[in-house]
């Protein structure tokens, strides 16, 4: 599970309050680095959608600390160096094995193989 | 059928998007997004599937979950999704607690709230029957997608593929399905009017009688004969005034 997709995933427990499934706290007990190739244009376009904090923290859980800025700089767009260690974090770490906690509801998903298991039984979807 | 499907997406040219791949299996369909430089998230209810996909090393991120459960993300996140072969299973009640119109409108309408403004859902899928493209197309429609569906190759048994196309947002025009101007074989219902001067020829290959056609060739002919033939102009075989 690459950060990018941890950034924008929320738990579908049913009966959270809106917005209480994010973000998911991590507990990894395996991280790899995979190089990507870079593509700016595309890291630039993300950053706004992303949410910086839980960006920061999911990084510093995963033992990763990013060297990035406690917000994105008002010109973020042309600073490369910026936006390859955006890259870096978002989409060259991955999560191999751990878990996934909701924060309201505290049900947790286990990832394996890098697969976060979403899956729900009857009476929580 | 993901290129046709990435195609029937309209995304915006050279901009690389994130992509939702809804039933993405062992990543086939995905494949195709990564190769066209689009970054994409899956999601399956096979593990199977994904062990496959993860010895395939592919390129986007992988999700084990039941999308009839809903689509887990932040609201506006996708520029896009697709997914091939995959809503049709949503009809089946797998469970008897599942209730399939249930189930296609959660996924629906959290799909409808993970893309963002202005994108589309290409959905392809295999009905059953009718009923089913009924069900389907209604329960989109109720959590507030417009389009439709989009059939290739209607006339063709084997060729036929029906892509549901959804807009979020802005309603687009719903794109043309393949094949669908007249092929062989296919009645024509309608008088077809053309300014064009039609040329036939006659069961035997010759050229109707006394048409320009004809005429021109007559003349070949006698000037192999030897014979002595005015020159082809503009006026050859031309229709005189009526006082001629």
């Amino acid at each position: 599970m690459k950060l990018l997709t941890h950034n924008l995933l929320s738990s579908h427990v049913r009966g959270l309050r809106p917005g209480g499934g994010f973000p998911l706290q991590i507990q990894a007990s395996e991280v790899r680095v995979r190089p990507v190739p870079f593509n700016a244009a595309f890291v630039a376009r993300l950053v706004p959608r992303l949410r910086w904090a839980a960006l920061l923290e999911a990084a510093e859980s995963l033992g990763h600390p990013s060297e990035l800025p406690p917000e994105p700089a008002a010109d973020y767009e042309g600073d490369e160096s910026f936006l390859r260690r955006v890259h870096h974090i978002l989409l060259e770490v991955e999560v191999l094995e751990g878990v996934l906690q909701c924060p309201d509801s505290g049900r947790r998903f286990p990832i394996s193989r890098g697969i976060p298991n979403m899956l729900l039984s009857e009476e929580e979807a | 059928m993901s290129e046709r499907a990435v195609e029937l997406l309209g995304l915006p040219e050279d901009r690389p998007c994130l992509l939702l791949d809804v039933g993405c299996g062992s990543g086939l369909s995905g494949d195709y997004i990564s190769n066209e430089g689009h970054y994409w998230i899956g999601m399956d209810i096979s593990p199977a599937m994904l062990d496959v996909a993860v010895e395939r090393e592919v390129e986007g991120d992988l999700l084990l979950a039941d999308v009839g459960h809903g689509i887990p993300f932040r609201p506006g996140m996708f520029d896009g999704c697709i997914s091939i072969s995959a809503v049709q299973w949503l009809c089946n009640a797998d469970k008897k607690s599942h209730s399939p119109p249930k189930r296609l409108y959660q996924f629906f309408s959290t799909l409808y709230t993970a893309l963002a403004r202005g994108s589309r859902a290409v959905l392809q899928l295999y009905p059953e029957n009718a009923e089913q493209v009924e069900l389907i197309t209604a329960q989109a429609m109720r959590a507030g997608f417009t389009g439709g569906m989009v059939v290739d190759y209607p006339n063709s048994t084997k060729a036929k593929k029906f892509f549901l196309c959804l807009f979020v947002g802005a309603s687009g025009t719903l794109p043309k399905g393949l094949g669908t101007e007249c092929a062989d074989g296919e009645e024509i219902r309608q008088a077809k009017f053309t300014n064009e001067r039609t040329r036939f020829r006659n069961a035997k290959g010759k050229s109707v009688k006394k048409s320009r056609d004809w005429i021109l060739e007559k003349k070949e002919r006698r000037r192999r004969q030897g014979k002595e033939v005015r020159a082809d102009t503009k006026y050859t075989g031309r229709k005189r005034r009526p006082r001629f």
